[in-house]
Protein backbone atom coordinates (compact mmCIF):
# COMPACT_ATOMS: atom_id res chain seq x y z
CA UNK A 1 0.00 0.00 0.00
CA UNK A 2 1.56 3.04 -1.19
CA UNK A 3 -1.16 5.95 -0.07
CA UNK A 4 1.59 7.54 2.38
CA UNK A 5 1.01 11.11 2.17
CA UNK A 6 1.25 13.75 5.64
CA UNK A 7 -2.16 14.63 5.43
CA UNK A 8 -3.31 10.67 5.27
CA UNK A 9 -1.72 11.02 9.04
CA UNK A 10 -3.64 14.23 10.06
CA UNK A 11 -7.04 12.45 9.11
CA UNK A 12 -6.01 8.98 11.08
CA UNK A 13 -4.59 10.94 13.66
CA UNK A 14 -7.97 12.96 14.54
CA UNK A 15 -10.03 10.18 14.15
CA UNK A 16 -8.35 8.51 16.76
CA UNK A 17 -8.95 11.62 18.94
CA UNK A 18 -12.30 11.41 17.72
CA UNK A 19 -12.53 7.99 19.27
CA UNK A 20 -10.60 8.32 22.78
CA UNK A 21 -11.70 12.29 23.89
CA UNK A 22 -14.74 12.13 24.61
CA UNK A 23 -14.04 8.84 26.78
CA UNK A 24 -11.68 10.63 28.30
CA UNK A 25 -13.54 13.61 29.04
CA UNK A 26 -16.12 11.32 31.40
CA UNK A 27 -13.06 9.42 33.23
CA UNK A 28 -11.28 12.98 33.99
CA UNK A 29 -14.85 14.77 35.27
CA UNK A 30 -15.19 11.80 37.73
CA UNK A 31 -12.16 12.85 39.52
CA UNK A 32 -13.76 16.74 39.72
CA UNK A 33 -14.45 18.01 42.48
CA UNK A 34 -17.82 19.39 41.18
CA UNK A 35 -21.55 18.61 40.64
CA UNK A 36 -20.99 19.86 37.16
CA UNK A 37 -19.64 18.36 34.52
CA UNK A 38 -18.21 21.61 32.68
CA UNK A 39 -15.36 22.77 34.39
CA UNK A 40 -12.42 21.49 36.45
CA UNK A 41 -12.39 22.51 39.78
CA UNK A 42 -10.16 20.13 41.66
CA UNK A 43 -9.25 16.74 42.15
CA UNK A 44 -11.63 14.48 44.66
CA UNK A 45 -12.20 10.57 44.70
CA UNK A 46 -15.54 11.90 46.63
CA UNK A 47 -18.20 10.62 43.20
CA UNK A 48 -16.21 7.12 44.04
CA UNK A 49 -17.55 7.32 47.69
CA UNK A 50 -21.02 7.58 47.25
CA UNK A 51 -21.10 5.67 44.17
CA UNK A 52 -20.42 3.11 46.76
CA UNK A 53 -22.52 4.24 49.25
CA UNK A 54 -25.12 3.87 46.39
CA UNK A 55 -27.20 1.00 47.79
CA UNK A 56 -29.43 0.68 44.30
CA UNK A 57 -26.50 0.95 42.18
CA UNK A 58 -24.49 -1.64 44.06
CA UNK A 59 -27.74 -3.92 44.05
CA UNK A 60 -27.85 -3.34 40.23
CA UNK A 61 -24.45 -4.31 39.92
CA UNK A 62 -25.05 -7.83 41.56
CA UNK A 63 -27.73 -8.46 39.46
CA UNK A 64 -25.66 -7.82 36.35
CA UNK A 65 -23.19 -9.61 37.34
CA UNK A 66 -24.95 -12.88 38.31
CA UNK A 67 -27.06 -12.57 35.26
CA UNK A 68 -23.65 -12.04 33.59
CA UNK A 69 -21.64 -15.07 35.58
CA UNK A 70 -24.68 -17.24 34.59
CA UNK A 71 -25.89 -16.24 30.64
CA UNK A 72 -21.94 -16.84 29.90
CA UNK A 73 -21.89 -20.12 31.50
CA UNK A 74 -25.20 -21.13 29.62
CA UNK A 75 -23.97 -19.10 26.48
CA UNK A 76 -20.70 -20.93 26.03
CA UNK A 77 -21.87 -24.63 26.18
CA UNK A 78 -24.58 -23.70 23.68
CA UNK A 79 -22.09 -21.84 21.86
CA UNK A 80 -19.36 -23.63 21.78
CA UNK A 81 -21.89 -27.07 20.78
CA UNK A 82 -23.34 -24.80 17.97
CA UNK A 83 -20.06 -23.83 16.42
CA UNK A 84 -18.91 -27.11 16.86
CA UNK A 85 -21.93 -28.69 14.40
CA UNK A 86 -21.40 -25.79 12.49
CA UNK A 87 -18.04 -26.73 11.31
CA UNK A 88 -18.14 -30.32 11.34
CA UNK A 89 -21.98 -31.37 9.83
CA UNK A 90 -22.50 -28.55 7.39
CA UNK A 91 -24.73 -30.84 5.49
CA UNK A 92 -28.34 -31.98 5.44
CA UNK A 93 -30.85 -30.37 8.15
CA UNK A 94 -28.11 -28.66 9.57
CA UNK A 95 -26.87 -26.86 6.73
CA UNK A 96 -29.59 -23.67 8.21
CA UNK A 97 -28.20 -23.88 11.62
CA UNK A 98 -25.83 -21.31 10.80
CA UNK A 99 -28.69 -19.07 9.80
CA UNK A 100 -30.46 -19.56 13.00
CA UNK A 101 -27.17 -19.31 14.59
CA UNK A 102 -25.96 -15.87 13.20
CA UNK A 103 -29.30 -13.88 12.57
CA UNK A 104 -29.68 -12.87 16.52
CA UNK A 105 -26.21 -11.51 15.70
CA UNK A 106 -26.71 -9.59 12.73
CA UNK A 107 -30.48 -8.04 13.36
CA UNK A 108 -30.87 -4.57 15.04
CA UNK A 109 -30.99 -5.42 18.71
CA UNK A 110 -34.05 -4.24 19.26
CA UNK A 111 -36.15 -6.46 17.58
CA UNK A 112 -34.94 -9.16 19.89
CA UNK A 113 -35.89 -7.28 22.50
CA UNK A 114 -39.69 -6.65 21.79
CA UNK A 115 -40.27 -9.99 19.89
CA UNK A 116 -38.69 -11.73 23.22
CA UNK A 117 -41.12 -9.63 25.16
CA UNK A 118 -43.95 -10.79 23.03
CA UNK A 119 -42.95 -14.20 23.77
CA UNK A 120 -42.39 -14.31 27.09
CA UNK A 121 -45.94 -11.85 27.94
CA UNK A 122 -48.25 -13.82 25.47
CA UNK A 123 -47.34 -17.01 24.98
CA UNK A 124 -45.61 -18.46 28.33
CA UNK A 125 -47.13 -15.77 30.67
CA UNK A 126 -43.95 -14.88 32.40
CA UNK A 127 -43.55 -12.35 34.73
CA UNK A 128 -40.35 -10.63 33.55
CA UNK A 129 -37.41 -10.55 35.67
CA UNK A 130 -33.99 -12.24 36.27
CA UNK A 131 -35.18 -15.70 34.22
CA UNK A 132 -36.30 -13.20 30.96
CA UNK A 133 -33.51 -11.11 30.88
CA UNK A 134 -31.03 -14.43 31.32
CA UNK A 135 -33.19 -16.32 28.37
CA UNK A 136 -32.97 -13.30 26.39
CA UNK A 137 -28.85 -12.89 27.13
CA UNK A 138 -28.20 -16.86 26.31
CA UNK A 139 -30.20 -16.24 22.85
CA UNK A 140 -27.79 -12.83 21.43
CA UNK A 141 -24.61 -14.46 23.08
CA UNK A 142 -24.63 -18.12 21.30
CA UNK A 143 -23.90 -16.71 17.93
CA UNK A 144 -20.88 -14.66 19.07
CA UNK A 145 -19.39 -18.15 21.36
CA UNK A 146 -20.07 -20.01 17.76
CA UNK A 147 -18.21 -17.86 15.65
CA UNK A 148 -15.29 -17.88 18.20
CA UNK A 149 -15.47 -21.49 18.22
CA UNK A 150 -15.58 -22.23 14.94
CA UNK A 151 -12.74 -19.55 13.85
CA UNK A 152 -10.65 -21.63 16.11
CA UNK A 153 -11.98 -25.33 14.73
CA UNK A 154 -11.41 -23.93 11.06
CA UNK A 155 -7.73 -23.20 11.55
CA UNK A 156 -7.45 -26.82 12.52
CA UNK A 157 -6.08 -30.11 11.01
CA UNK A 158 -8.72 -33.01 10.44
CA UNK A 159 -6.14 -35.56 10.50
CA UNK A 160 -5.38 -35.65 14.21
CA UNK A 161 -9.26 -36.14 14.79
CA UNK A 162 -8.94 -39.11 12.15
CA UNK A 163 -5.54 -40.05 14.25
CA UNK A 164 -7.50 -40.83 17.48
CA UNK A 165 -10.75 -42.52 16.04
CA UNK A 166 -7.93 -44.91 13.92
CA UNK A 167 -6.27 -45.25 17.03
CA UNK A 168 -9.55 -46.34 18.36
CA UNK A 169 -11.27 -43.22 20.42
CA UNK A 170 -14.65 -43.15 20.70
CA UNK A 171 -16.01 -40.01 19.66
CA UNK A 172 -16.42 -38.87 23.69
CA UNK A 173 -12.69 -39.93 24.20
CA UNK A 174 -11.68 -37.96 21.19
CA UNK A 175 -13.74 -34.94 21.86
CA UNK A 176 -12.27 -34.45 26.08
CA UNK A 177 -8.97 -35.59 24.84
CA UNK A 178 -8.07 -34.11 21.27
CA UNK A 179 -10.96 -31.31 20.42
CA UNK A 180 -11.32 -30.08 23.72
CA UNK A 181 -7.80 -28.72 24.57
CA UNK A 182 -7.36 -27.37 21.33
CA UNK A 183 -10.20 -25.33 21.54
CA UNK A 184 -9.91 -24.66 25.29
CA UNK A 185 -8.61 -21.37 24.24
CA UNK A 186 -11.82 -20.23 21.82
CA UNK A 187 -13.84 -21.67 24.24
CA UNK A 188 -12.69 -19.24 26.84
CA UNK A 189 -12.46 -15.65 25.00
CA UNK A 190 -16.35 -17.13 24.10
CA UNK A 191 -17.12 -17.19 28.14
CA UNK A 192 -15.21 -13.53 28.11
CA UNK A 193 -17.03 -12.20 25.05
CA UNK A 194 -20.53 -13.17 26.25
CA UNK A 195 -19.91 -12.19 29.80
CA UNK A 196 -18.61 -8.96 28.61
CA UNK A 197 -22.08 -9.05 26.01
CA UNK A 198 -24.54 -9.74 29.08
CA UNK A 199 -22.98 -7.35 31.72
CA UNK A 200 -23.17 -4.19 28.78
CA UNK A 201 -26.37 -4.75 27.57
CA UNK A 202 -29.20 -2.01 27.41
CA UNK A 203 -31.53 -2.59 24.70
CA UNK A 204 -32.78 -5.99 25.28
CA UNK A 205 -32.70 -5.98 28.65
CA UNK A 206 -34.53 -2.80 28.89
CA UNK A 207 -37.22 -4.46 27.00
CA UNK A 208 -37.72 -8.29 29.15
CA UNK A 209 -36.30 -7.00 32.30
CA UNK A 210 -40.03 -5.36 33.34
CA UNK A 211 -40.51 -3.28 36.28
CA UNK A 212 -39.07 -5.26 39.52
CA UNK A 213 -35.34 -5.90 38.69
CA UNK A 214 -32.70 -3.62 37.53
CA UNK A 215 -29.21 -3.77 36.11
CA UNK A 216 -26.43 -1.20 35.78
CA UNK A 217 -26.62 -0.24 32.56
CA UNK A 218 -30.82 -0.31 33.04
CA UNK A 219 -29.56 2.17 36.28
CA UNK A 220 -27.00 4.36 34.26
CA UNK A 221 -30.07 4.95 31.85
CA UNK A 222 -32.39 5.94 34.15
CA UNK A 223 -29.76 8.23 35.91
CA UNK A 224 -28.58 9.95 32.38
CA UNK A 225 -32.22 10.64 31.50
CA UNK A 226 -32.53 12.72 34.03
CA UNK A 227 -29.62 14.47 34.77
CA UNK A 228 -25.73 14.81 34.35
CA UNK A 229 -24.57 13.68 37.42
CA UNK A 230 -20.41 12.39 38.07
CA UNK A 231 -21.40 9.76 39.87
CA UNK A 232 -21.95 8.33 36.21
CA UNK A 233 -18.79 9.23 35.16
CA UNK A 234 -17.28 7.38 38.19
CA UNK A 235 -19.53 4.28 37.17
CA UNK A 236 -18.48 4.52 33.56
CA UNK A 237 -14.89 4.71 34.76
CA UNK A 238 -14.95 1.64 36.82
CA UNK A 239 -16.80 -0.27 33.76
CA UNK A 240 -13.85 0.77 31.24
CA UNK A 241 -11.61 -0.62 33.48
CA UNK A 242 -13.19 -3.70 34.21
CA UNK A 243 -13.86 -4.12 29.92
CA UNK A 244 -10.12 -3.28 29.47
CA UNK A 245 -9.34 -6.11 32.15
CA UNK A 246 -11.63 -8.91 30.39
CA UNK A 247 -10.30 -7.94 26.94
CA UNK A 248 -6.25 -7.72 27.95
CA UNK A 249 -7.32 -11.35 29.83
CA UNK A 250 -9.42 -12.84 26.35
CA UNK A 251 -6.74 -11.70 23.98
CA UNK A 252 -3.65 -13.16 26.06
CA UNK A 253 -5.66 -16.14 25.81
CA UNK A 254 -6.39 -16.45 22.31
CA UNK A 255 -4.95 -14.07 20.36
CA UNK A 256 -6.23 -15.21 17.26
CA UNK A 257 -9.91 -14.92 18.27
CA UNK A 258 -9.87 -11.78 18.60
CA UNK A 259 -7.82 -11.01 15.72
CA UNK A 260 -9.80 -9.43 12.13
CA UNK A 261 -8.79 -11.48 10.14
CA UNK A 262 -7.55 -10.11 6.74
CA UNK B 1 -25.99 -48.98 9.35
CA UNK B 2 -22.64 -49.69 11.64
CA UNK B 3 -22.49 -49.75 14.73
CA UNK B 4 -19.57 -46.58 14.28
CA UNK B 5 -21.96 -45.00 11.94
CA UNK B 6 -25.41 -45.37 14.28
CA UNK B 7 -22.38 -43.62 17.13
CA UNK B 8 -21.66 -41.00 15.07
CA UNK B 9 -25.38 -39.73 13.91
CA UNK B 10 -26.14 -39.69 17.84
CA UNK B 11 -23.61 -37.93 18.57
CA UNK B 12 -24.02 -35.43 15.77
CA UNK B 13 -27.66 -35.27 17.50
CA UNK B 14 -26.24 -34.49 21.28
CA UNK B 15 -24.20 -31.78 20.09
CA UNK B 16 -26.43 -29.82 17.85
CA UNK B 17 -29.96 -30.41 18.91
CA UNK B 18 -29.54 -28.22 22.32
CA UNK B 19 -28.29 -24.89 20.37
CA UNK B 20 -30.96 -25.41 17.56
CA UNK B 21 -33.50 -26.47 20.47
CA UNK B 22 -32.95 -23.10 22.24
CA UNK B 23 -32.74 -20.95 19.12
CA UNK B 24 -36.16 -22.11 17.68
CA UNK B 25 -37.77 -21.74 21.17
CA UNK B 26 -36.46 -18.45 21.90
CA UNK B 27 -35.17 -16.76 18.59
CA UNK B 28 -37.47 -18.29 15.76
CA UNK B 29 -40.89 -18.71 17.51
CA UNK B 30 -40.72 -15.40 19.06
CA UNK B 31 -40.41 -13.73 15.77
CA UNK B 32 -43.04 -15.79 13.97
CA UNK B 33 -45.36 -15.00 16.97
CA UNK B 34 -44.23 -10.84 16.16
CA UNK B 35 -45.55 -12.09 12.55
CA UNK B 36 -48.95 -12.67 13.99
CA UNK B 37 -49.43 -10.46 16.53
CA UNK B 38 -48.94 -7.74 13.64
CA UNK B 39 -52.64 -9.39 12.37
CA UNK B 40 -54.49 -9.40 15.77
CA UNK B 41 -56.27 -6.82 18.05
CA UNK B 42 -54.76 -5.05 20.80
CA UNK B 43 -56.28 -6.20 23.98
CA UNK B 44 -57.89 -4.27 26.48
CA UNK B 45 -55.48 -3.68 28.94
CA UNK B 46 -52.83 -3.85 26.09
CA UNK B 47 -50.95 -7.00 24.90
CA UNK B 48 -53.10 -8.76 22.51
CA UNK B 49 -56.58 -9.95 22.31
CA UNK B 50 -56.84 -13.06 21.62
CA UNK B 51 -56.34 -15.29 18.96
CA UNK B 52 -59.24 -17.09 18.75
CA UNK B 53 -62.74 -15.67 20.46
CA UNK B 54 -66.16 -17.61 19.83
CA UNK B 55 -64.47 -20.74 17.39
CA UNK B 56 -63.14 -18.21 14.93
CA UNK B 57 -59.85 -16.38 14.11
CA UNK B 58 -59.48 -12.85 14.93
CA UNK B 59 -57.30 -11.62 12.30
CA UNK B 60 -57.04 -7.95 11.23
CA UNK B 61 -55.47 -5.96 8.80
CA UNK B 62 -56.10 -2.73 11.49
CA UNK B 63 -52.38 -2.26 11.91
CA UNK B 64 -51.25 -2.09 8.11
CA UNK B 65 -54.53 -0.10 7.31
CA UNK B 66 -53.05 2.44 10.61
CA UNK B 67 -49.72 2.37 8.95
CA UNK B 68 -50.30 2.78 5.12
CA UNK B 69 -53.12 5.69 6.04
CA UNK B 70 -51.09 8.26 7.88
CA UNK B 71 -48.28 10.39 6.54
CA UNK B 72 -46.36 10.32 9.90
CA UNK B 73 -45.10 6.83 9.65
CA UNK B 74 -43.72 6.89 6.77
CA UNK B 75 -42.23 10.07 7.33
CA UNK B 76 -40.37 8.57 10.51
CA UNK B 77 -39.27 5.48 8.27
CA UNK B 78 -37.94 8.02 5.43
CA UNK B 79 -36.17 9.97 8.61
CA UNK B 80 -34.59 6.87 9.68
CA UNK B 81 -33.32 6.24 6.34
CA UNK B 82 -31.90 9.65 6.08
CA UNK B 83 -30.11 9.42 9.64
CA UNK B 84 -28.79 6.13 8.59
CA UNK B 85 -27.27 7.41 5.32
CA UNK B 86 -26.14 9.99 6.65
CA UNK B 87 -24.59 8.31 9.58
CA UNK B 88 -23.05 5.49 7.03
CA UNK B 89 -21.78 8.78 4.76
CA UNK B 90 -19.71 10.41 7.94
CA UNK B 91 -18.53 7.08 9.01
CA UNK B 92 -17.10 6.34 5.68
CA UNK B 93 -15.54 9.46 5.44
CA UNK B 94 -13.81 9.16 8.68
CA UNK B 95 -13.24 5.96 8.48
CA UNK B 96 -11.14 5.56 4.86
CA UNK B 97 -8.06 7.67 5.98
CA UNK B 98 -7.82 5.90 9.43
CA UNK B 99 -8.03 2.50 7.54
CA UNK B 100 -5.78 3.29 4.45
CA UNK B 101 -3.47 4.30 7.15
CA UNK B 102 -3.24 1.22 9.47
CA UNK B 103 -3.35 -0.69 6.17
CA UNK B 104 -0.06 1.38 4.94
CA UNK B 105 1.89 0.80 7.95
CA UNK B 106 4.51 -1.79 8.31
CA UNK B 107 2.88 -5.26 9.76
CA UNK B 108 4.24 -5.17 13.23
CA UNK B 109 2.33 -2.14 14.01
CA UNK B 110 -1.04 -2.71 12.38
CA UNK B 111 -2.91 -5.18 15.22
CA UNK B 112 -1.83 -2.55 17.61
CA UNK B 113 -3.30 0.02 15.72
CA UNK B 114 -6.49 -2.27 15.24
CA UNK B 115 -6.45 -2.46 18.70
CA UNK B 116 -6.88 0.98 19.58
CA UNK B 117 -10.01 1.39 17.41
CA UNK B 118 -11.60 -1.65 19.21
CA UNK B 119 -10.70 -0.23 22.76
CA UNK B 120 -13.34 2.42 22.60
CA UNK B 121 -15.87 0.51 21.54
CA UNK B 122 -15.66 -2.03 24.43
CA UNK B 123 -17.21 0.38 26.67
CA UNK B 124 -20.59 0.64 27.49
CA UNK B 125 -22.95 1.48 24.74
CA UNK B 126 -24.82 4.30 27.03
CA UNK B 127 -20.85 5.67 28.91
CA UNK B 128 -20.61 6.44 24.95
CA UNK B 129 -23.59 8.39 24.42
CA UNK B 130 -23.17 10.23 28.03
CA UNK B 131 -20.01 11.39 26.77
CA UNK B 132 -21.51 13.28 24.24
CA UNK B 133 -24.18 14.54 26.78
CA UNK B 134 -21.40 16.29 28.50
CA UNK B 135 -19.63 17.50 25.21
CA UNK B 136 -22.74 18.76 23.73
CA UNK B 137 -24.49 20.09 26.68
CA UNK B 138 -22.17 23.40 27.00
CA UNK B 139 -22.34 24.02 23.22
CA UNK B 140 -25.68 24.10 23.36
CA UNK B 141 -26.19 21.62 20.62
CA UNK B 142 -28.23 19.02 22.99
CA UNK B 143 -31.64 17.96 21.91
CA UNK B 144 -30.77 18.47 17.83
CA UNK B 145 -30.42 16.43 14.79
CA UNK B 146 -26.32 17.18 15.33
CA UNK B 147 -26.28 15.54 18.29
CA UNK B 148 -28.35 12.38 17.35
CA UNK B 149 -25.76 11.62 14.11
CA UNK B 150 -23.06 12.76 16.12
CA UNK B 151 -23.87 9.81 18.87
CA UNK B 152 -24.87 7.66 15.91
CA UNK B 153 -21.37 8.00 14.06
CA UNK B 154 -19.21 7.91 17.67
CA UNK B 155 -20.94 4.74 18.38
CA UNK B 156 -20.96 2.59 14.83
CA UNK B 157 -17.73 4.28 13.24
CA UNK B 158 -15.78 0.99 14.08
CA UNK B 159 -18.01 -1.13 12.44
CA UNK B 160 -17.02 0.50 9.12
CA UNK B 161 -13.08 0.59 10.01
CA UNK B 162 -12.96 -2.49 11.01
CA UNK B 163 -14.14 -4.45 7.23
CA UNK B 164 -12.78 -1.70 5.00
CA UNK B 165 -9.37 -2.25 6.85
CA UNK B 166 -9.43 -5.91 6.27
CA UNK B 167 -10.47 -5.08 3.00
CA UNK B 168 -7.84 -2.55 2.17
CA UNK B 169 -5.11 -4.57 4.06
CA UNK B 170 -4.88 -7.65 1.52
CA UNK B 171 -4.69 -5.08 -2.00
CA UNK B 172 -1.56 -5.67 -3.54
CA UNK B 173 0.89 -2.94 -3.72
CA UNK B 174 2.62 -3.59 -6.67
CA UNK B 175 -1.20 -2.45 -8.78
CA UNK B 176 -0.28 1.17 -7.48
CA UNK B 177 3.67 0.30 -8.50
CA UNK B 178 2.16 -0.46 -11.75
CA UNK B 179 0.09 2.11 -11.65
CA UNK B 180 2.83 5.02 -11.33
CA UNK B 181 4.83 3.42 -13.59
CA UNK B 182 2.06 4.09 -15.93
CA UNK B 183 1.96 7.65 -14.80
CA UNK B 184 -0.65 7.60 -12.66
CA UNK B 185 -0.91 10.75 -10.04
CA UNK B 186 -1.71 10.15 -6.45
CA UNK B 187 -5.52 10.83 -7.20
CA UNK B 188 -5.50 8.72 -10.28
CA UNK B 189 -4.05 5.87 -8.27
CA UNK B 190 -6.19 5.72 -5.40
CA UNK B 191 -9.79 6.62 -7.87
CA UNK B 192 -8.46 3.73 -10.29
CA UNK B 193 -7.11 1.50 -7.98
CA UNK B 194 -7.73 1.48 -4.46
CA UNK B 195 -11.28 2.59 -4.13
CA UNK B 196 -12.82 0.33 -6.77
CA UNK B 197 -11.33 -2.35 -5.04
CA UNK B 198 -12.20 -1.27 -1.99
CA UNK B 199 -15.99 -1.05 -2.37
CA UNK B 200 -16.88 -4.83 -1.07
CA UNK B 201 -14.87 -3.61 2.34
CA UNK B 202 -17.20 -0.31 1.84
CA UNK B 203 -20.45 -2.20 1.31
CA UNK B 204 -19.75 -4.81 4.78
CA UNK B 205 -19.18 -1.77 6.32
CA UNK B 206 -22.44 0.00 5.31
CA UNK B 207 -24.27 -2.81 5.82
CA UNK B 208 -22.96 -2.78 10.09
CA UNK B 209 -23.74 0.59 10.34
CA UNK B 210 -26.69 1.48 8.49
CA UNK B 211 -28.58 -1.85 9.87
CA UNK B 212 -27.90 -1.46 13.89
CA UNK B 213 -28.66 3.07 13.25
CA UNK B 214 -32.20 1.75 11.80
CA UNK B 215 -33.29 0.38 15.16
CA UNK B 216 -31.83 2.74 17.54
CA UNK B 217 -33.68 4.36 20.44
CA UNK B 218 -31.98 5.28 22.51
CA UNK B 219 -29.44 7.83 21.29
CA UNK B 220 -32.56 9.72 19.28
CA UNK B 221 -34.37 9.81 23.21
CA UNK B 222 -31.12 10.34 24.68
CA UNK B 223 -29.62 13.36 22.64
CA UNK B 224 -32.37 14.07 20.53
CA UNK B 225 -34.91 16.50 20.57
CA UNK B 226 -38.93 15.20 20.61
CA UNK B 227 -39.04 15.85 16.45
CA UNK B 228 -35.80 13.29 16.02
CA UNK B 229 -37.67 10.24 16.37
CA UNK B 230 -36.75 7.20 14.71
CA UNK B 231 -38.53 3.48 13.97
CA UNK B 232 -37.06 2.25 16.74
CA UNK B 233 -38.66 5.12 19.26
CA UNK B 234 -42.24 4.23 17.07
CA UNK B 235 -41.58 0.40 17.78
CA UNK B 236 -40.54 0.99 21.97
CA UNK B 237 -43.54 3.35 22.08
CA UNK B 238 -45.99 1.09 21.35
CA UNK B 239 -44.39 -1.59 23.40
CA UNK B 240 -43.88 0.08 25.94
CA UNK B 241 -45.96 3.52 26.54
CA UNK B 242 -49.33 3.51 24.81
CA UNK B 243 -49.53 -0.33 24.75
CA UNK B 244 -50.43 -0.81 21.19
CA UNK B 245 -48.50 -4.45 20.56
CA UNK B 246 -50.04 -5.36 17.51
CA UNK B 247 -49.01 -2.41 15.86
CA UNK B 248 -45.45 -2.65 17.29
CA UNK B 249 -45.46 -5.80 15.95
CA UNK B 250 -46.56 -4.26 12.48
CA UNK B 251 -43.37 -2.01 12.94
CA UNK B 252 -41.09 -4.24 14.23
CA UNK B 253 -42.19 -6.67 10.97
CA UNK B 254 -41.60 -3.72 8.43
CA UNK B 255 -38.50 -2.70 10.10
CA UNK B 256 -37.40 -6.87 9.68
CA UNK B 257 -38.31 -7.00 5.90
CA UNK B 258 -36.19 -3.46 5.77
CA UNK B 259 -33.05 -4.85 7.27
CA UNK B 260 -33.67 -8.62 5.04
CA UNK B 261 -33.63 -6.37 2.03
CA UNK B 262 -30.36 -4.45 3.36
CA UNK B 263 -28.66 -7.09 4.36
CA UNK B 264 -29.23 -9.25 0.95
CA UNK B 265 -28.55 -5.82 -1.24
CA UNK B 266 -25.35 -5.15 0.63
CA UNK B 267 -24.23 -8.81 0.02
CA UNK B 268 -24.91 -8.91 -3.13
CA UNK B 269 -23.00 -5.97 -3.84
CA UNK B 270 -19.99 -7.04 -1.90
CA UNK B 271 -19.89 -10.13 -3.99
CA UNK B 272 -16.49 -10.62 -5.34
CA UNK B 273 -17.88 -12.24 -8.06
CA UNK B 274 -20.17 -9.25 -9.40
CA UNK B 275 -16.84 -7.34 -8.60
CA UNK B 276 -15.10 -8.92 -11.66
CA UNK B 277 -17.73 -8.70 -13.70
Amino acid sequence: MKHRTPWLWGAALAVYAFLYLPLAVVVIFSFNDSQLNAQWVGFTTRWYAKLFADGEMLHAAANSLAIALTAASVATVLGTMAGIAMQRWPTGVLRALPGLVLTPVAMPEILLGVSLLLFFREVLDLTLGLVSILVAHITFSIGFVAIIVRARLAGMDESIFEAARDLGASPWQTFRCVTLPLIAPGILAGFLMSFTLSIDDFVITFFVAGVGVTTLPLQIYSMIKVAVSPEVNAVSTLLMALTLTLIFIASRLAPDALKVKP
Amino acid sequence: MTKRGLRGDLTRWLVSLPPTVFLLVFFLAPTLIMVTASFQNPGEFGGLAPLFAEGQARLTLETYRFFFGDWIYAEIFLRSFLVAGATTLICLIFAYPLALTIAASPKRHRDLLVLLVILPFASNFLIRVYAWIILLGPAGLLYTPIAVIAGMVYVHLPFMILPLYTNLEKHDPTLLEAAQDLGAGAWTRFWRVTWPLSLPGIWSGTALVFIPVLGMFAIPELLGGTGDILIGNLIKEQFLESRDWPLGSTLSLLLTLAVLALAALSAWAASPRRQRS
